[in-house]
């Protein structure tokens, strides 16, 4: 038998769903500092320029809002989705979409805007990700068809649609042909909170989210129905719960805050329609969702962390010239050490062979 | 008479088209027989893509680049394995991860290889049949690895469900609790699944930055080991259902270069959302009828097994 091996425990340990992200860090930078090494980096100096450096300026501490902003708007959602057992991966597109129709608003209302611009913008781009989201939802309900390959294929097709429209519709009349949009008016940009960084309005959205999403989990009956269906789906059929339902609303909502996160995006840091809206915030919100531990506190901290990943990755290269890419090979690596991690929660680790069976 | 002469080379282009696609599905299903369902696909075509591609350029054999390829993607795969199979990970999670750090790593491995040339394979000619209108092109003049591919699948076929060790393998899948009992090894058996699924996505990246357009760029494979996934569903889990979906498949995407070609004024976007719009409709078109999915799908598909529990 072997020497090493796991014993499950009678009761999930609480300690461990609160150590395990954690050990999961500590193994991404040790592993980071080994990567460093074998790159020929001093990793030292590399770890530092990487994730310690960009918290040093406003500045930095700024971009790392900037940036967390999206990935919670996204991960609140889908983590409520994962609950559910509903696995909708097609945050990016649903960002996308946002951002096209957000986006198209201030367009089509250029030059004629007003204070009631930005509001319709922000319903329009809840708007725009949730109808992109209601796409998986009505296919997986009424034909059965998986919504993890629905929702993903409808990524590329998101992308491609904002692509071919800042080439034709959306292009900027004056703009020689650059495939972009006019840069939006007063009227259609976020304020910004923080003066001096890029912090804007969305940051907001995104701690009212944090706060709704746990009012909804925590609170209602409605999130009661949700961990039910993910933990036991047989016993929320037995309680009669409506599961059709919960799909709808899991990937209503988290298409909706993920085109709130695409609107903020163009109305804010971007402040125009470009065919590069997100450096893949919507697949980096899976992971969020899952370091978070499905909990919108937790999703909070996690976004933090990841969007040091992204800046990070941007100030190392900067600074020590490390490879971009380094970024979601450290975002990867991340979302491997938890996974693994996670088999403490529900098992110890026994050394030694097995004495008696139990 | 213009029109009738394009079929010819369409026809060959569409089997170049479906030989990634055929190889990754191909090695997803036997993957998937076992009880496994990994969604890493994506990242192991990157790797496999990536790696042989480098190995190429510096050791200038091809037969080389894919051997590493296969062994990259199935390196992938292992991670994968240990993570669902011995530490009892969530394997849709787990599957995600792997396609998220397959995205990352094949970049930071590629960064160095943006944009290099490579020469592709030779193609086969065999005087007379190659020159034979319409269909010579396409059935005898393609280059070793879409043979390949299309040999694998009776191979798959006649392993699956001619041999010991296939009919072991789809019991496994199909009640891991009884497999056990038997005494066969589950875990075992998986972990061998899982890395052939690996080697095969490999091939599948490498035959597209090695051949079919040679060079390396960031996310080459464009989704489509999400498609090869979605031909595994549509194929309902059988071998040569898999070939005639990638087949499908691949005239999406050679149709989509044409009519541009046939002078049809549509956006080139529009246009190349067609393979990912047909992917949701034929998933759609399979799905529908769940009992037939119940009746072909592993019984223990993406279910977990801990031999103690």
């Amino acid at each position: 038998m072997s020497l090493i091996r796991l014993e499950p425990r009678g009761q999930a340990s609480k300690t461990m769903v609160y150590v395990t992200p954690l050990l999961a860090v500590a193994l991404t930078l040790f592993s980071g500092f080994i990567l460093f090494l074998a790159m020929g980096f001093d990793p030292v100096k590399a770890l530092h320029a990487f994730f310690i450096a960009p918290l040093t300026s406003v500045r930095g501490l700024g971009e790392l809002v900037v940036k967390a902003t999206p990935l919670v708007l996204c991960a609140v959602g889908l983590a409520i989705g994962f609950r559910a057992n509903v696995w909708n991966i097609g945050a990016e597109g649903q960002l996308t979409l946002g951002a096209i129709t957000g986006g198209g608003l201030a367009l089509a209302f250029y030059g004629e805007g007003g204070w009631w611009l930005l509001p319709l913008m922000v319903i329009g781009g809840a708007v725009g990700g949730a109808v992109w989201a209601a796409v998986p939802a009505f296919l997986r309900l009424r034909f059965n068809a998986s919504e993890i390959l629905t929702s993903l294929m409808l990524n590329y097709v998101a992308l491609l649609l904002l692509n071919y429209l800042v080439h034709g519709p959306y292009r900027d009349p004056d703009g020689f042909a650059f495939p972009e949009s006019r840069l939006f008016e007063a009227d259609a940009v976020l304020p910004i909170l923080w003066s001096g960084t890029r912090v804007h309005l969305g940051a907001l959205f995104a701690l009212f989210a944090v706060a709704g999403g746990w009012l909804l989990i925590a609170r209602t009956f409605i999130g009661f129905q949700i961990k039910v269906i993910g933990l036991t789906p047989a016993a929320a059929g037995y309680a009669g719960f409506d599961q059709k339902r919960i799909v709808w609303l899991a990937l209503l909502l988290s298409g909706a805050l993920a085109g709130i996160a695409g609107m903020g995006e163009v109305a804010g840091p971007i402040g125009q329609v470009t065919a590069s809206i997100s450096p893949g915030y919507g697949y980096t919100a899976i992971i969020v969702a899952f370091l978070g531990r499905l909990h919108p506190v937790g999703i909070l901290l996690a976004a933090l962390l990841m969007a040091l990943s992204f800046i990070g990755g941007e100030a190392a290269q900067i600074a020590m010239g490390l490879p971009k890419a380094i970024t979601g090979v450290f975002q990867g690596m991340l979302l491997f050490f938890l996974l693994a991690s996670d088999v403490l929660i529900r098992y110890r680790v026994r050394f030694g062979t097995r004495r008696a069976v139990a | 008479m213009n029109d009738f002469a394009l079929i010819g080379p369409i026809l060959a282009a569409m089997f170049a088209a479906a030989t990634p696609l055929l190889f990754a599905a191909l090695g997803e299903l036997v993957v998937e027989k076992s009880g496994v369902l990994n969604l890493g696909v994506e990242g192991m075509m990157l790797v496999g893509a990536v790696c042989g591609f480098a190995v190429t350029i510096q050791t200038g054999s091809a037969v080389t680049g894919f051997l590493v390829a296969a062994l990259a993607g199935a390196a992938t795969a292992s991670l994968f394995a240990v993570l669902t199979l011995f530490l009892l990970a969530n394997q849709v999670a787990t599957g995600l991860a792997l396609t998220l750090f397959g995205v990352g790593l094949s970049a930071l491995i590629g960064q160095g290889f943006v944009g290099i040339p490579l020469e592709g394979l030779p193609k086969l000619y065999i005087p007379g049949l190659t020159d034979l209108p319409v269909v010579g092109q396409a059935l005898f003049g393609q280059d070793i690895m879409v043979y390949l591919a299309v040999a694998a699948v009776p191979l798959v076929h006649l392993f699956l469900y001619r041999t010991r060790a296939g009919l072991v393998l789809r019991a496994v899948g199909e009640n891991h609790t009884a497999a056990h009992a038997l005494g066969y090894k589950v875990l075992r058996i998986r972990f061998l699944a899982v890395l052939f699924g690996g080697a095969m996505a490999g091939l599948g990246g490498a035959f597209l930055s090695m051949d079919y357009t040679p060079m390396w760029a960031e996310n080459m494979t464009s989704g489509r080991g999400w498609i090869a996934l979605a031909l595994v569903v549509f194929a309902t889990w059988k071998p040569v259902r898999a070939m005639l979906g990638a087949w499908l498949f691949g005239g999406v995407t050679i149709l989509q270069l044409h009519v541009q070609g046939l002078g049809i004024d549509v956006p080139s976007q529009l246009l190349s959302m067609l393979p990912y719009l047909a992917t949701v409709l034929v998933l759609v078109l399979i799905s529908r009828d769940v009992a037939r999915i119940r009746l072909n799908a592993p019984a223990c598909l993406g279910k977990l097994f801990h031999p103690d529990a």
